[in-house]
């Protein structure tokens, strides 16, 4: 008896997740047969499939064949080092999404929970395959499953206007980007027909035509990601789709883009070019702090995530532009560490993102309410969402001892090698560019801040959150697993590092593992202790020690008395839930300070008003730079076209007898 | 290796840091009122401050969370943890391994964090302006932060603070251009980020200037003396690093005790300086608008900037 390799378990599981979604359909109607029992189900599938790919880490890649798709066409698969770390992020953070939403789900408007319950686990079925994908077209069918699937759970509440408008762009963005993708796999077969992916290995491309394809790979996969300018659909479709979708969708399925970027610019493409990198950088950096200023002036909760999802996309992006300048130049080790930055970012932020979504998909249940306007308060109702979401909201604004910063330390620590580049600007403007890394940074500290302080913290704005419950136990489960997952991958950078290591020595030919196993586990030192080192364990202790000891001594020395009493507020009388700062107010001065990056519409109260308001209404530039135009453009074309329609039949007849004859004149041979 | 006199004096350091910053506050308290020709407080008054708060109930506002109860103490715990990595008296800290210069910055942000939040927690009018305007000064004093301390990574090769230290020490004294600017850049930064003249006052009473004193309107008791403790390692720390970064000299290389012992004195020395010359500077600026904050804190980031230029394109052969 043959043992099962990694490769088939993964292809089990994708089945068995199949077959989950679709026991989903015996009992459509059945809310707690499907919640109760398919979607633990499928997080134990998650489960398997994380460890099968932690397991498989550092091994030697395997292949398999599936004899489905077109004749002489089958199905490669391979799991690799890069699939697998990819792999295991989709597992282990589907684990802590699947069991929230067993509890989340209910009865309810829009689609009935059978169906709902077979698009999320062919979403989650098809991420996989195309992780495992190993040709362009095996590639293509899982990606356009994993858009449609996405596009339906999207549009679950679909008798919303705006909802079913948000899928709309969502699907036209995600296929503006994967017709870019099929060309930029049809530029690396380079004329040979082969469509597998070892084929295109096999491919000495041109400079130039190497550097079309990974324009088109970044653009395809760009729009997917949410690099600007083809971020928008992220904040419509965002705040439309449920919570666990939304945290799915953030958390894996953006990472996959990241996955198809890595896998054509390192893996199908040899040649490097270092402008390339530079391309990749600047792209980053126009998204990340496009994305993290958006995300402080936005009051929808759902919508600052998203925002702040493209942000952290475009660090991401950074990272990997950092690593082809470095590739390009043969500079392998320095490489290595901005490519573990990046896989690292992906998995942290793959957790922590899901956490916080999550997180508003509980109180989105308790109170009906996404928009911060009318939250607040909540950490007395929801203590458990609220300490929670405060793990979230520390990794996601790169603070020390989260995972969040354990990348962006990574990332830094690559910035600061860059001088040694042997080009002349190069080492002059990319340490600059860590500026503006690390102003995101802290501009993502104010974000997160104002996300917490407006929904968790402060006085209840409206009455009805009084009666606001916490999250039931799966809900309680679910996120505390990735509180779980995003606390041990802050701590344990070292342990995490060797393991993924693989996956950066497959690309790069270089890795860090060598320099990680001379130190303790407890120590990141990427180069040499003496050059840079984090001990977040050492880091977490000191404070936790003198947290408690600090107490206790207090408490002994002194007393623990405490009385309570009405606020003083420098003995103000009226304090009502008013008087805080509203959203808007607290992404005041960010609206001030950047005013050319936003655009504006603002109503001021004057003295003479009978009934003041202020409001602010805060709009993309790029709706009406570039999306705004195109569509209209588009739209007076189509006007021009319509003229052609008759709607009788023989003047349709005359025009193909007109093209038959024009074609006959033309193409003689 | 971890030695124990190496612990012994991390111990110290910690220790020193706890029974020195409450009297650097007293000593630019006392400098400050010289300046403005004022009958100066004791110098102990923070000691007595603390004491009576330490002594006092602590009194909470009924919208308090326990959010608010424990961030006093992680404050604390950070302001803590940042002055056992920065090399006062000594390079040889066994925690200076444990967060470099980029998780210093990570600490006074995960502090600075903990403050906002805590300020926004009871819901009060002042509270969330503060921490608003704290959250504000802190993004744009990190990036300046940063690019300060990038160029000084360059030059010492490495992000820990005791190797930039120990590299910066044993050079030969000549002024560097990158080093000045990256001096007066951390200099505008450091005024920033301990709430002092002129970007805040720390001894207003105009509710509306305030930035740091409007985030702990609500606290008191032993929360109130715990801020008012970290604030004033908050100043150490700074002052701390500066003299480190900057003035070097004196900072005992290892596990010399003679030299350890030597360092003592010199580390007050410079401290009562700085201090002086901090009292100075408060008095003879006015405090500037808040919209004039960014102003401010570019100019430092401008001209940290410029010190990592100089420092790439006529240095990169030192």
């Amino acid at each position: 008896m043959t043992s099962l390799l990694p490769i088939d378990i993964l292809l089990i599981a994708a089945c068995a997740w199949l077959a989950v979604g679709l026991l989903g359909l015996v009992a459509p109607r059945n809310t707690r047969f499907i919640s109760k029992t398919l979607f633990p189900l499928g997080a134990a599938i998650g489960m398997v499939a994380g460890f099968v790919a932690l397991d498989s880490l550092g091994g030697p890649a395997q292949t398999a064949v599936l004899v489905i798709g077109l004749p002489d066409l089958p199905f490669h698969l391979r799991l690799d080092n890069l699939s697998a770390v990819f792999v295991l992020l989709l597992g282990f953070v589907s684990v802590g999404i699947s069991i929230f939403a067993a509890g989340y789900f209910r009865k309810g408007e829009g689609t009935a929970p059978g169906l709902l319950c077979l698009e999320y686990h062919v979403f989650l079925a098809s991420m996989l395959m195309v992780l495992l994908a190993d040709d362009a077209y095996a590639f293509m069918v899982a990606w356009e499953t994993m858009a449609l699937s996405s596009f339906f759970l999207v549009t679950t509440d679909h008798r919303h206007e705006e909802i079913r408008r948000a899928g709309f762009l969502y699907l036209l963005i995600a296929h503006v980007g994967a017709i870019a993708i099929l060309l930029s796999f049809g530029v690396m077969t380079g004329g040979a027909g082969d469509y597998s992916f070892a084929g295109m290995r096999a491919q000495e491309l041109s400079p130039f035509w190497a550097s079309v394809a990974f324009l088109l790979a970044l653009a395809g996969f760009g729009a997917k990601a949410g690099l600007v300018p083809l971020h928008v659909w992220l904040p419509e479709a965002h705040p439309a789709a449920p919570s666990p979708v939304s945290a799915m969708m953030s958390g894996v399925m953006l990472k996959t883009a990241i996955y198809g970027l890595l896998r054509v610019s390192f893996d199908l493409l040899h040649t490097t070019i270092w402008w390339w990198g530079v391309v990749a950088l600047t792209v980053g950096l126009i998204t990340a702090l496009f994305g993290v200023l958006y995300s402080t002036v936005q009051n929808d909760m759902k919508r600052l995530l998203a925002y702040s999802s493209i942000e952290n996309i475009g660090l991401i992006a950074v990272g990997i532009g950092l690593t082809l300048i470095f590739h390009a130049y043969r500079m392998e080790g320095l490489a290595a560490l901005a490519m573990t930055a990046v896989l690292y970012h992906c998995l942290a932020h793959s957790a922590f993102k899901s956490l916080l979504f999550l997180c508003t998909g509980s109180v989105l249940h308790a109170t009906k309410e996404r928009s911060l306007g009318k939250l607040g308060g909540l950490i007395h109702r929801m203590p458990w969402v609220a300490w929670l979401a405060l793990a979230g909201v520390i990794a996601s604004a790169g603070l020390p001892p989260l995972s969040g910063f354990v990348s962006e330390w990574l990332l830094l620590q690559s910035f600061l090698f860059s001088p040694g580049l042997p080009h002349p600007w190069l080492n002059m403007v990319v340490p600059v560019a860590a500026a503006l890394v690390v102003l995101v940074a802290a501009l993502a500290g104010f974000a997160m801040v104002k996300f917490y302080a407006i929904i968790f913290l402060g006085q209840m704005r409206e009455p009805g959150l009084k009666d606001a419950h916490d999250a039931g136990t799966w809900e309680k489960v679910g996120l505390a697993w990735l509180a779980l997952i995003t606390l041990l991958l802050g701590i344990l950078p070292s342990t995490v590092i060797s393991r993924i290591d693989a996956a950066t020595r497959q690309l790069l030919g270089a890795g860090l593992g060598d320099k990680l196993h001379e130190q303790g586990w407890w120590m990141l030192a990427p180069i040499s202790p003496e050059r840079a080192s984090y001990e977040p364990m050492i880091f977490l202790v000191t404070i936790a020690a003198t947290l408690l000891l600090g107490r206790w001594l207090v408490r002994h020395l002194y007393h623990g008395r405490v009385r309570r009493t009405a606020a003083w507020d420098c003995g103000y009388y009226f304090q009502g839930p008013r008087a805080q700062d509203t959203a808007e107010g607290f992404s005041q001065p960010i609206r001030r300070i950047f005013e050319p990056m936003f655009r504006m519409e603002r109503h001021f109260p004057t003295a003479r008003d009978a009934q003041p308001y202020y409001s602010v209404k805060v709009e993309d530039h790029f709706w009406h730079w570039l999306y705004l135009p195109v569509a209209n453009a588009v739209g007076r074309v189509s006007t021009l076209i319509v003229a052609l329609q008759g709607g009788r039949i023989a003047v349709y007849l005359m025009y193909s007898f007109i093209t038959l004859l024009v074609l006959l004149l033309v193409a003689r041979p | 290796m971890i030695s124990i006199s190496g612990l012994l004096g991390q111990a110290f350091a910690i220790l020193l840091a706890l029974v020195l910053a409450p009297l650097l506050s007293g000593w630019v308290g006392q400098c400050r009122a010289w300046f403005q020709s004022r009958t100066a407080p004791p110098l102990l008054l923070p000691y007595y401050m603390l004491q009576k708060l330490f002594r006092k109930d602590v009194v909470l506002a009924h919208g308090a969370s326990s959010l608010f109860r424990v961030a006093p103490f992680v404050i604390f715990g950070c302001m803590v943890l940042a002055c056992a990595i920065i090399p006062s008296l000594s390079t040889d800290l066994p925690l200076a391994p444990a967060a470099d210069a980029l998780a210093l910055v990570g600490v006074f942000g995960l502090a600075r964090v903990f403050i906002s939040l805590a300020a926004m927690d009871v819901g009060t009018s002042f509270g969330s302006l503060g921490g608003r305007r704290e959250m504000l000064i802190g993004f744009l004093a990190e990036p300046a932060l940063l690019m300060v301390i990038f160029t000084l990574a360059m030059t010492a090769q490495s992000t820990s603070v005791a190797t930039i230290v120990e590299t910066l020490a044993h050079r030969e004294l000549v002024i560097y251009p990158s080093l000045a600017f990256a001096g007066i850049a951390f200099t505008f930064v450091s005024f920033a980020e301990n709430a002092r003249v002129p970007v805040d006052n720390p001894a207003t009473h105009l509710e509306l200037t305030m930035i740091h004193e409007a985030m702990i309107l609500e606290y008191s008791g032993r929360h109130l003396a715990l801020i008012e403790w970290a604030a004033s390692l908050k100043l150490y720390a700074y002052s701390c690093l500066g003299l480190a970064l900057f003035f070097p000299w004196g900072i005992a290389p290892g596990d010399n005790f003679l030299a350890l012992v030597a360092a003592i004195p010199l580390l007050l020395l410079k401290l009562a300086i700085g201090g002086f010359l901090l009292a100075g500077i408060e008095t003879v600026n006015a405090k500037m608008r808040i919209f004039r904050a960014p102003e401010f804190l570019g100019t430092a980031f401008m001209l940290a900037v410029l010190g990592l230029l100089v420092r790439l394109l006529l240095e990169s052969k030192v």
